[in-house]
């Protein structure tokens, strides 16, 4: 499969990847580790014109602590997220759901920026980021603008984000090295979560990210507001799937994701507990 | 972009992947296509030293960069690198369709875990798919190349 032909245009820095992509209009694309974008356009399914490459501004890949924020850089690379001591001290959770993507190959190339940015409601990190209520500072032509996390991921693919901006940086609350559990269910290593459910407890509440339940990367609200009225864990779980459309494919049907949902939900707040 | 330390500059479409241009442009067909959808790992090379599903890249995203591949492992007298070694002597293939990326990806793999348990080979082989050996073979493999290796350091 050989993608439709484009025109590559390489960024050597965030303001010339935004005016790249002003001058070429709706029919470029930025393109980062290419994870998601290159099979898309392999298939046909995406036909950009222009890619502008910004894998290479590597002033956009970094963790930093900044009081009760983490800072990370849109182009960090999972891998990267994977092995960073300071992020493993600071958002555990993050660092652990990155080590969930993909494979060895994929984790090498793709960055958290690109998933975040690509809005796959069954990748790993936007439920984690949704549930972390993360906020995604984003810079367009008009300047920059911070869009949070509840109000980004907008339908399938389909996100906040306008063609002209560039998704430049990722914030996180600091919850500590431990309190989440991310429960992916799958049949086969390396794929995709049939259905996943992230819990994470951190200053006092209790969060939970659903993977693959709906167009779009979830919150499930209904188990929070039941913690936070003092239900038990199992009793809260049974509310997981509560408001979710999930589609059926081959590998579950709507019943058995929302099985699944309750369930996975169910031994994510047990493992956080 | 350098290519087994050989400088290997041509000219070719934006949209050419990184495994036709190392198989087309540069000849080295040691590197396979399989699945063509980032699954199956048979087209798995390095570049900057890391495993990469090069049916995945573009080959412009490789501009510059250092990419080893199959044929980039062995000695110039024709020796086996470790890994290619361990896999021969402990029946690590059977067909061979996979072998050069369960090769590449276990360079990688070895590089960033030095001290291997058996499901860290299982895990870090995740993103290779062998139809033959039901892989018991080529994790020994692994682990035999592995242990060899932390012996030489």
């Amino acid at each position: 499969m050989i993608p439709a032909a484009f025109e590559f245009v390489r960024a050597g820095s965030a303001d010339e990847a935004l005016s790249l992509i002003t001058e070429h209009g709706d029919e470029a694309k930025f393109i980062a580790g290419g994870m998601s974008l290159i099979p898309l356009m392999k298939l046909r399914l995406a036909t950009p014109t222009v890619v502008v490459d910004v894998g290479r501004l590597r002033d956009l890949s970094y963790v930093r602590v900044d009081g009760d924020t983490v800072a990370i850089g849109a182009l960090t690379r999972h891998r990267d997220l994977e092995t960073d001591a300071t992020l493993a001290e600071s958002c555990g959770v993050l660092q652990a759901v990155a080590a969930q993507v993909g494979d060895n190959q994929v984790r090498h190339r793709g960055t958290i920026g690109g998933s975040v940015a690509h809005g796959d409601p069954a990748s790993d990190l936007p439920a984690a980021l949704l549930a972390l209520d993360a906020d995604f500072v984003v810079r367009g032509p008009g300047g920059r603008r911070t869009i949070p996390s509840g109000q980004f991921f907008r339908g399938f693919l389909e996100t906040a984000l306008a063609p002209d901006e560039l998704l430049e940086e990722i914030r996180v609350p600091v919850t500590g090295r431990n309190g989440f559990s991310y429960q992916k269910f799958n049949r086969r290593a390396q794929d995709w979560a049939i259905v996943g459910a992230l819990a994470v407890t951190a200053h006092g509440s209790t969060r939970v990210g659903l993977v693959n339940m709906g167009s779009t990367p979830l919150r499930a609200t209904a188990v929070e507001a039941a913690l936070a009225g003092g239900a038990s864990a199992a009793d809260a779980a049974q509310q997981a799937d509560a408001g979710t459309e999930p589609s059926s494919d081959l590998n579950a049907s709507v019943e058995y994701r929302r099985h699944l949902a309750r369930v996975l939900t169910r031994r994510a707040l047990e493992a956080t507990a | 972009m350098s290519v087994n330390g050989r400088h290997e500059e041509h000219e070719v479409e934006p949209r050419t992947l990184l495994v036709s241009f190392v198989r087309e442009a540069c000849g080295l067909t040691g590197t396979k296509v399989g699945c063509d959808t980032s699954s199956c790992g048979a087209c798995t090379v390095l570049v900057g030293g890391e495993s990469v599903k090069s049916c995945t890249m573009l080959a412009a995203q490789a501009d510059g960069a250092s990419v080893t591949t199959i044929e980039g492992l062995a000695g110039t007298d024709g020796s086996l690198h470790p890994i290619q070694a361990a896999f021969q002597e402990n029946h690590g293939l059977q067909c061979g369709f996979c072998t050069a990326g369960m090769v590449m990806a276990s360079v990688s793999l070895i590089e960033e875990h030095p001290d291997l348990s058996e499901r860290d080979v299982r895990e870090g082989l995740e993103g290779n798919l062998c139809r033959c050996t039901g892989y018991h073979n080529i994790v020994k493999s692994v682990l035999a190349a592995a242990a060899t290796q932390k012996g030489k350091s």
